[in-house]
């Protein structure tokens, strides 16, 4: 079956043909069989980009690969790649566990979380998704069926490898017990972006998990005032996990629904609402995952899409970090949803995006004038700064900048040439960004 | 791969001395294509410059650029050139057909042998070297063929007519070839200037509404960006010949030129 795809930005649809396999073995088969150009796999398409797309080639639906166990005991839960987090809270929460690290969405699966090693709230205690795993299997390019552990190179090479060193059928990473599924959060306003930084490195010493929204469109004396909310698992309550969809975005919204009116009525909305400085609890649903309850919410951006720009910048290159901030606020860009995190220790994985220091991400409607040209301005100054952007989320960064941005990426193509001498897996990404 | 803003990776520019296609190829690179193909008849010492009165993005690296020999009148070799071209920049993201000769009528008329000559390239070198790039594009499932074609092939004007007849067969023939490619991932531009100053058409006196290769570049590249079919050049020209296409022979057949 062949089929245009596209990541959760909805931008650069490509042709691919789709197979569903439902096991290892199944997988080993269509690698095996796989043509010129190539396979890759995918899971629940909430990378932004073009990483899960195969253009001409063949796209493996992960989706079918399910079933888990948990071991009480260690606290190790051993999953196939195709099931979800969502699907893995809904079954451990109840029972006072929780996964090792959730994104902003838990409808990623477990192959997507490893091959982008993802990050949350707490990754400047718990680091990424990676740092978790204890050993995952993976059908190479010959079609072996391989178990890795951290002992072998080509597990770092996978870890956040973007799926472009083979399938990863099954990943064995512990969880972390919690009691109570209610959240205590800490929320309040920030006055301006120095202000934001300050109260979130204080608020990362006492909560286990950190977030700050930023109102890009304030200019002048409050450019880069936000919302931090900082939140930890209480000592006591419920243990229960039933999140709803409280509506579905329509699909047809059109282009420019989003623009700077729309947004800066948001925004001021958004920031005005949050009380200035007060502790709530909440589920586990509302605090991690709030875009969750809006059903297909990428559909909001219209036919054209939305690009997201996730970038790092280490610590002491908060000038870097000022200025396009700065630069964002002064041009007007139209960000809907940016938030700001602080990283700690990155994990292993030799192309994976986290490293200590400060983390923006900003989604900007695909049609916006001049966003080409200035996001190729912030690549700049953000290699420029020892930083990088993020793959999972990238649609448009050139072979040249990933090359500066990422050291790891000669030993990570080493290892990849090894285990795929012939470039089999391969992605839209892997072609654009020359991987 | 063409990026989610629209920035295209590798060229393959068939015409290799084309104004129009080396303007086209400079503004690509402009905004950040890093690997050029240029096909092109008996290459010879340098090729022309890609990057001539073009800013680079910040931190790029200068672009790679491959000469390739390419005779339009060989259809036997067209399939090579692809695919040596696919082999030295990998997927072709933009493909552009620009070759072509532009001879007087006067001088067709008193020698037909090289009236067919030059059909041969304005139509049928098209032809192959189109099916060939619709093989490439398709296998790929992404990527444009812009097909350079005319006003003059909108409606044939006696003033000269084996030159529009050859385009006119031309316009035909990628507008079926961008029917029979949807749906694949990959598409065909049709490309329609009017008169264009430049090299090809020196020494004659401009038509009404003309244009420089500059100008047609960015209209081009623009309609890229946008994934548009065709685009006239300039664009008033669009409604002017929809119009023309109306007027009654009697009064088509004293067009002055």
């Amino acid at each position: 079956m062949t089929d245009f795809l596209t990541g959760w930005g909805r931008t650069s649809p490509s042709p691919a043909t789709l197979a569903r396999p439902r096991d290892a073995a199944e997988v080993a088969a269509l690698v095996a069989a796989a043509s010129g150009r190539g396979v890759v796999a995918r899971g629940l398409g909430r990378a932004y980009g073009d990483a899960a797309q195969n253009s001409g080639g063949l796209v493996l639906d992960c989706t079918g690969l399910g079933g888990w166990t948990f071991d009480e005991a260690s606290g190790l839960v051993t999953a196939s790649a195709g099931v979800s987090l969502h699907e893995l809270m809904t079954a451990l929460v109840p029972r006072g566990w929780f996964v090792p690290v959730s994104p902003g969405t838990r409808y990623v699966t477990v192959g997507g979380a490893v091959a982008a090693d993802v990050h949350g709230k707490n990754h400047h205690r718990d680091s990424s998704f990676g740092a978790h795993l204890r050993s995952l299997t993976l059908v190479t390019a010959g079609g072996a069926v391989r178990t890795l552990t951290p002992d072998d190179p080509l597990f770092h090479a996978t870890v956040g490898g973007m799926g472009l060193t083979g399938v990863v059928c099954e990943a064995t990473f512990g969880c972390v017990p919690m009691a109570s599924s209610l959240m205590r959060v800490d929320v309040r306003r920030t006055g301006d972006l120095d202000e934001t930084l300050a109260a979130m490195a204080e608020d990362d010493d006492s909560h286990r998990y950190t977030v700050a929204w930023i109102d890009l469109l304030a200019r002048g004396r409050r450019m880069g005032r936000g919302v931090l909310t900082s939140g930890d698992h209480a000592d006591r309550g419920t243990l229960e996990f039933a999140p709803r969809t409280l509506l579905r975005a329509p699909g047809w919204a059109p282009n420019g629904l989003l623009n700077g009116v729309s947004v800066r009525a948001f925004n001021e909305a958004w920031y005005r609402r949050a009380p200035r400085r007060a502790s709530v609890v909440q589920g586990i649903a509302p605090f991690f995952h709030p875009l969750d309850a809006v059903g297909g919410w990428n559909r909001v951006y219209g036919s054209r899409g939305f690009v997201q720009y996730q970038f790092v910048v280490p610590f002491g290159a908060e000038k870097t970090l000022r200025e396009i901030v700065g630069r964002l606020s002064s041009t007007g860009t139209v960000s809907f949803l940016t938030v700001l995190k602080r990283f700690g220790a990155g994990s292993s994985g030799l192309l994976s995006f986290p490293m200590p220091g400060w983390t923006l991400a900003l989604d900007i409607p695909a049609g916006q004038r001049g966003l080409s040209r200035l996001l190729r301005g912030f690549d700049e100054r953000v290699a420029e700064a020892g930083g990088r952007v993020y793959l999972a989320k990238d649609a448009r960064l050139r072979a040249d900048m990933m090359a500066r941005m990422y050291p790891g990426l000669d030993r990570w193509r080493r290892i990849r040439d090894e285990a795929d001498p012939a470039g089999l897996f391969r992605s839209d990404l892997a072609r654009r960004l020359g991987l | 791969m063409k990026n989610a803003l629209g920035a295209v990776d590798t060229v393959l520019l068939l015409g290799g001395r084309s104004e129009i296609g080396l303007e086209i190829v400079r503004l690509l690179v402009g905004l950040g294509a890093s690997r050029v193909v240029l096909a092109m008849r008996e290459p010879a010492g340098e090729p022309p410059a890609v990057t001539l009165n073009v800013e680079r993005p910040a931190g790029a690296a200068s672009p790679e650029v491959h000469v390739l020999p390419f005779d339009a009148l060989d259809a036997a070799s067209h399939g090579e050139v692809f695919e040596r071209a696919v082999e030295l920049v990998g997927d072709l993201d933009v493909v552009i057909s620009a070759f072509g000769v532009l001879g007087g009528q006067a001088d067709y008329d008193a020698d037909p042998a090289a009236a067919m000559a030059d059909v041969a390239v304005n139509y049928g070198a098209h032809v192959s070297a189109g099916l060939h790039a619709a093989r490439v594009l398709r296998r790929q499932g992404h990527g444009t063929l812009v097909v350079l074609s005319s006003v003059a092939g909108a409606r044939v004007r006696r003033a000269n007519f084996v030159y529009g007849s050859a385009k006119a067969g031309l316009d035909g023939f990628a507008q079926g070839l961008g029917d029979a490619l949807h749906g694949t991932g990959a598409r065909v531009l049709i490309v329609r200037p009017g008169f264009v100053i430049g090299r090809m058409t020196e020494g004659l006196t401009p038509a009404p509404l003309p244009s420089t290769p500059r100008q047609v570049a960015l209209a081009t590249v623009r309609a890229l960006r946008e994934g548009a079919d065709s685009v006239w050049v300039p664009a008033a020209l669009g409604p002017a010949f929809r119009l023309m296409r109306l007027l009654p022979r009697a009064l088509w057949r004293r067009m002055p030129r």
